[in-house]
């Protein structure tokens, strides 16, 4: 029964000057070993903050106010800065969003690899050098000799997102977090670096959280899908099911407005309105003002997550 | 380039200000021998061909003679130049040595009582004028407290063995006298530089290369002072290199104050005795060290940028 990764109703407050506000409001996720998870929801919902989360990087008026992260049987939310570290890109790696700001610019590929193997295993230079090399060829970069010398700004960006991926992999982590890995990258290195990432997952047995707002990469990539909305997970379950038979309104509409989605020559379909500002969130549910279905006690209780007739999990009134 | 149009506008001022006939024979000769002389000298001559001249000479070190010293300029500058370099060597030392360390601490503990005390400090820094603070030195350390002398240079080395450059740095009695004038002239610009460090560092902590080192689990210390830190250096090397020569426009200052016979110290006198050539050739001197300065610390910078480097190799 036991997960890997365990997210136990998780709040994330930002304390600002005008007061905290609530950016992640208990959210519960699972991870089991080799799983793939797609995060999704629109700009701002919270998905990267529930990220930088798990490894306890979130920047800087924000923190973990209630809840609890478990990894591998052990509570990392309350760990130490120092025990934190052995985690963080050990672990659990990370891939941040855009490549071309990812790495520092003033050292080499070499030295941002080996840094990483050296803050977290006891080897010698030569040694990290090896499994710099040997990660650099997995992730297909065309002579990775060269490359460690080389310094970011030499580099394409869909290379950089490569060499990123690379570091991600030096120590063999159970987890890679991936924060919209392909947004900043043009449309053909997308779908490339999305099936790198996706056939290491398999071949190494790693688990996946794939942080996006692009639902037809979470259809191909993920097992597992978590919709996000306003810092709640409004619906969750394995990925074909709530694509194909979505419950929220929030999620249907999500998946009306992908392109492909519907017959050539149909209009796509928008979600009216905006997500709220996590300060003005209405009361009851807070995809309320915007839903299509909306019924009266809508706009005064929250739903609580329901299982749907297709067994996934969905938070609406309407189940 | 920089160089002509400086010695342009040295020489303009020369041949406008200094009147070289009487430097030569003084002011008891009748006009129509003073024009006989002007003559000879090629004063007549038009302005770009005085010019060209004057470019000529210089090339070959040739700044002419000055009248206080009756030798010719370039040696007595040279003979000054050690004096101011050591200077500003040393005050350049001590603002490295102290600015880096308080900016970098007052950037990564900016809610720290130090920090705060560090940055009104150096806001009251900034505001105070260099004399100010030599004269509030002279009278603390070397009137009340007698541990520093106030002026003069001390006991000197010549390293080379040629008379050139007497050096303070070799010797106990010298460097003590070199305290007080390196430290009044760091101060002008040490408050800017503890504020700039600052700035720039806790700028650089918000980027995404630094939250990404810290998502790799490397050590504190390595992310702040191998990270951080060198990519804060590469806005202050470069405002560096264009304040040194600042500096040495303010050793002028510096150097009347605590009586230090380098270049800044001969310049006022210069300009006390209308010694003309000497000041044309001090310009132009050190215009042609702030340039060399300057290239040299854009050769340091292309080193610790390696965008710059490649870019300038290929
Ligand atoms: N540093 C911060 N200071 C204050 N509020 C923040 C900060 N970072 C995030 N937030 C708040 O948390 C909310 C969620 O942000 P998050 O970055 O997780 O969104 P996201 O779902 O990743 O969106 P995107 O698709 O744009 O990356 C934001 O709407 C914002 O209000
Ligand atoms: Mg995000």
């Amino acid at each position: 029964m036991s997960h890997l990764l365990e997210l136990h109703d998780l709040e994330v407050k930002f304390a600002l000057r005008t007061g905290d506000i609530i950016a992640i409001d208990g959210v519960d996720l699972t991870l089991d070993k080799g799983e793939t998870l797609g995060l999704v929801g629109e700009s701002g919902a919270g998905k990267s903050v529930t990220g930088f989360s798990i490894i306890n990087l979130i920047s800087k008026p924000g923190y973990i106010s209630k809840g609890k992260i478990i990894f591998d049987g052990e509570v990392i939310s309350s760990f130490s800065d120092e025990k934190m570290r052995e985690i963080r890109g050990n672990k659990i790696s990370m891939i941040f969003q855009d490549p071309m700001m990812t790495l520092n610019p003033v050292f080499t590929i070499g030295t941002q690899m080996i840094e990483t193997l050296l803050a977290h295993k006891n080897i010698s230079k030569s040694e990290a050098t090896k499994i710099a090399l040997e990660k650099l060829q997995k992730v297909q970069i065309p002579s990775p000799e060269t490359r460690l010398d080389q310094y970011p700004h030499e580099l394409s960006g869909g290379m950089r997102q490569r060499i990123i991926i690379a570091i991600a992999l030096l120590t063999d982590p159970q987890i890679i977090i991936a924060d919209e890995p392909t947004t900043a990258l043009d449309v053909t290195i997308q779908a490339e670096i999305m099936d790198l990432l996706q056939e290491l997952c398999e071949t190494d047995h790693m688990s996946l959280i794939l942080i996006t707002h692009d639902l037809a990469v979470v259809s191909q990539v993920t097992e597992e899908i978590a919709v996000m909305y306003a810092g709640k997970i409004i619906e969750s379950g394995a990925t074909n099911e709530v694509i194909s038979n979505p419950r929220h309104p929030y999620t249907k509409g999500l998946i009306n407005s992908i392109p492909g989605s519907i017959k050539p020559g149909e209009k796509l379909q928008q979600i009216p309105g905006m997500m709220p500002t996590l300060s003005k969130i209405p009361p009851g549910c807070a995809f309320n003002p915007r839903c299509l279905e909306k019924i009266g006690i809508c706009e005064t209780n929250i739903p609580e997550p329901k299982k749907t007739d297709v067994g996934t999990m969905a938070s609406c009134h309407l189940i | 380039m920089v160089m002509l149009v400086i010695s342009l506008i040295g020489f303009s001022i020369k041949s406008n200000i200094g009147d070289p006939v009487r430097d030569l024979v003084g002011e008891r000769v009748t006009p129509a021998e003073r024009a006989a002389i002007a003559d000879q000298l090629g004063l007549n001559d038009p302005f770009l061909k005085q010019y060209t001249r004057f470019v000529k000479n210089v090339c070959h070190g040739d700044f002419g003679t000055s009248l206080i010293y009756r030798k010719p300029c370039l040696e007595v500058i040279l003979k000054h130049a050690p004096a101011t370099i050591e200077l500003v060597l040393g005050a350049a030392l001590i603002i490295i040595l102290i600015s880096l360390p308080l900016g970098v601490f007052a950037a990564l503990k900016p809610k720290h009582l130090f920090s705060r005390f560090l940055m009104g400090f150096s806001t009251l820094g900034v505001s105070i004028p260099v004399f100010l603070t030599a004269i509030m030195f002279i009278y603390l350390f070397s009137v009340i407290l007698g541990w520093l002398p106030s002026y003069g240079r001390g006991e000197t080395v010549d390293i080379f063995n040629n008379g050139y450059w007497n050096s303070g740095f070799l010797t106990l009695d010298g460097l003590q006298h070199l305290v007080l004038p390196c430290v009044s002239l760091a101060s002008i610009m040490l408050p800017l530089y503890i504020r700039l460090i600052r700035s720039e560092m806790m700028e650089v902590l918000e980027t995404e290369y630094i939250k990404y080192a810290w998502a790799k689990g490397l050590a504190p210390m390595r992310i702040w002072l191998v990270h951080a830190f060198k990519n804060t250096l590469l806005p202050v090397v470069t405002v560096f290199g264009l304040q040194i020569g600042i500096m040495f426009a303010f050793t002028i200052l510096t150097e009347t104050v605590f009586q230090w016979q380098g270049m800044g110290f001969m310049f006022l006198e210069a300009i006390e005795r209308a010694d003309i050539s000497l000041l044309i050739a001090y310009l132009v001197i050190v215009a042609s060290v702030f340039v060399l300065v300057n290239t040299v610390v854009d050769i340091f910078y292309g080193f610790i940028n390696p965008t710059v480097r490649i870019s300038g190799t290929k």
